[in-house]
């Protein structure tokens, strides 16, 4: 796919490579995400999916190629600073402070005070609170708020996860299986808690189930060994021979 | 008042009364000057232990080599104290009079430039607070900026702690070498070896104590604690939440060092002397003993494990000398393996809801007196 001039990319990553010891778990990938885009992103196991994740948020440094998040380079900037511009990423597996409470959890990501002094003199005024209180209300747990997060179930731990993303209100999110591990009921849930939040924003989504990548996505961009295998409509890529050869079987 | 609550809840105003109470008039009125004065060098140690809960208990920055602050510390307040003791009459039998005696001995005429600042009172306050929070910051930058943690980092700080204490021993004349810095006399003109100059750095070791595990108590219950614990946990997600997690560690590990260094300099009043014995590698692992012993979540149990085991260490070496690193290895691995929050997991879980039962039933009591004697009369029961 050709960039298009005209258009306002809020992404763009154009010939990112990175090799680990000569193996190119991402190779030559280009893809563009517009304003308030649903981008998923599927693929088979190893096909470098999360490692595009890895390379947005700064985890990963990229041997080459670059990422423009608004027109600034990600490729050259610090983990925390790629945070401040505005990306958020949640992890695979849920990624929460369990020995805090569903509060505490909130509070950390809330974006303030995030230096080491602004930190000293945090205060938990008003508008931390009911911030902290609407976010929890979005994700079904508003009860839990006192609960130490360790106690809470699988899915209310990916749901926490997902909160402290959005305390951030970051414009382009990137959620890493999100349903991944999750009963039924809680998967319906958080399809509609994915609906509800990714409005007014940028997202990028890893997942395996079809059903929910049909629900929810605007494109779709397979990965096969680094690579972009097919890209376009859910339609489209479903129907794509290549496609159906390597990812989703005869 | 919001404020007030926030910082210091009832229960840790509790907590903090009682050390106070215990540390200003229990201590002093049941041991003679000989025991206190032992106490307030164990009190010394308490410093570096508070310093190591938030660094290595909240923060999970585990360091071996915290008596390297300690020691720092203690060497500035050393050095004022012996260029005090070394004034030209009372050395004139050396062949260099005015200079330390043991860089007499070592054919040094001439005081060390680096020592010279270190006649002024006010430069070594300074350089006790100053000289330690440099050091850790070099070593907080080197290591946290390039992602060194864990085992990592505590080996290097070990390591650090070796360096320094063969680096103090080779330069006999600079240091005192193995000896250390000794025969310490005055203060500004004031005998520190009088049962009443130790009774009076006794309080003012206890009073700094207290000062620190205020600031320790403010570290905690701001966001910065919070902060710390989460990165204990997962590192990555606080700094995807947009931190700068290395800043965090570097600033943890340099209030550590501070409160290690007031420590030493303490300790370095209270005991006449400072030797590269409290420099190494043991003396930075025994402090690690003290605060996990004491609760590496707790900075008031971090207190109570260091007087515990150093008055176990004293008594127990008293009569059997020999034994005692076993023992104490022993106790590290007993508290380690059972009772991973030491003495104050142990109060917590076992003492406090025993101690809660007891005072809401005396409460119950009280109020139910009260409430007869109110409605007894007239009253219809």
């Amino acid at each position: 796919m050709t960039k298009l001039s005209n258009k306002n990319f809020v992404l763009e990553v154009e010939g990112l490579t990175v090799s680990f010891d000569g193996f190119k778990a991402v190779n030559d990938l280009s893809f563009y995400v517009e304003e308030e885009e649903i981008r998923v992103i599927i693929g088979p196991n190893g096909a470098g999916k999360t490692t595009v994740l890895d390379l947005i948020c700064g985890k990963t440094k990229s041997t080459s190629g670059s990422i423009k998040f608004r027109g600034r380079d990600l490729t050259k900037m610090t983990e925390h600073a790629i945070v401040h511009a505005g990306v958020g990423r949640k992890f695979q597996n849920p990624s929460i402070y369990e020995d805090l409470t569903v509060f505490e959890n909130l509070e950390i990501s809330y974006p303030s005070g995030r230096s080491v002094f602004g930190a000293l003199v945090f205060k938990r005024s008003v508008e931390v609170i009911a911030a902290i209180e609407e976010v929890a209300e979005t994700i079904f747990l508003k009860d839990c708020l006192g609960k130490n997060a360790g106690l809470l179930s699988h899915g209310q731990k990916q749901w926490l996860e997902i909160g402290m993303l959005l305390i951030q209100n970051p414009e382009l999110l990137m959620l890493d299986e999100p349903v991944a591990g999750m009963s039924v009921a809680e998967r319906k849930q958080t399809a509609e808690l994915l609906n509800r939040i990714i409005k007014e924003r940028a997202v990028i989504v890893i997942e395996h189930d079809m059903q929910f990548v049909e629900d929810i996505a605007h494109r779709v961009t397979v990965m096969h060994q680094g690579k972009t295998l097919s890209e376009g409509s859910m339609e489209r890529v479903k129907n794509d021979p290549k496609v159906i050869e390597v990812y989703l079987g005869g | 008042m919001q404020g007030i609550r926030e910082f210091m809840p009832k229960q840790d105003l509790i907590y903090f009364l009682l050390l106070a109470v215990i540390v200003f008039i229990v201590l002093p009125l049941s041991t003679d000057i000989f025991r206190l004065n032992l106490l307030g060098k164990y009190l010394t140690y308490a410093f570096v232990a508070i310093g190591l809960v938030l660094c290595w208990g909240y923060g999970g920055i585990l360091s071996l080599g915290q008596g390297v602050f300690f020691g720092l510390g203690g060497y500035c307040m050393a050095m004022f104290l012996k260029l005090e003791a070394s004034d030209p009459e009372t050395t004139k039998i050396q062949s260099t009079p005015g200079i330390p005696d043991f860089m007499d001995w070592n054919q040094i005429t001439e005081l060390p430039w680096f020592w010279e600042p270190f006649y002024s009172l006010t430069f070594t306050l300074i350089a006790i607070l100053v000289v330690p929070t440099i050091f850790a910051y070099l070593i907080g930058v080197a290591m946290f900026k390039r992602r060194v943690g864990g085992v990592y980092f505590a080996i290097i700080t070990q390591a650090i702690a070796s360096i320094l204490t063969i680096l103090i021993i080779g330069q006999q004349g600079y240091t005192g070498g193995v000896n250390g810095i000794t025969d310490l006399r005055t203060f500004l003109g004031w005998d520190i070896r009088t049962d009443s100059a130790k009774y009076i750095l006794y309080f003012v070791n206890a009073g700094l104590l207290l000062g620190c595990l205020l600031v320790a108590q403010f570290i905690r219950k701001s966001k910065f604690g919070r902060l710390l614990l989460a990165m204990r946990e997962r590192e990555d997600r606080v700094r995807f939440s947009g931190y700068d997690v290395s800043n965090f560690k570097i600033f943890i590990f340099c209030v550590a060092a501070i409160f290690s260094a007031i420590g030493g300099a303490m300790f370095t009043l209270q005991v006449g002397f400072m030797s590269p014995s409290f420099v190494g590698i043991v003396p930075s692992i025994e402090m690690v003993i003290f605060c996990a012993i004491g609760g590496r979540l707790s900075i008031y149990g971090a207190v109570y494990g260091t007087l515990v085991v150093n008055w176990t260490k004293t008594s127990f070496s008293e009569s059997f000398p020999e034994l005692w690193l076993f023992a104490m290895g022993a106790l590290f691995i007993g508290v380690v393996m059972a009772f991973p929050n030491g003495l104050a997991g142990i109060y917590k879980s076992r003492v406090e809801p025993w101690v809660v039962k007891v005072f809401t039933q005396l409460k119950g009591y009280y109020l139910e007196k009260t409430v007869a004697t109110v409605t007894k009369p007239g009253e219809t029961r």
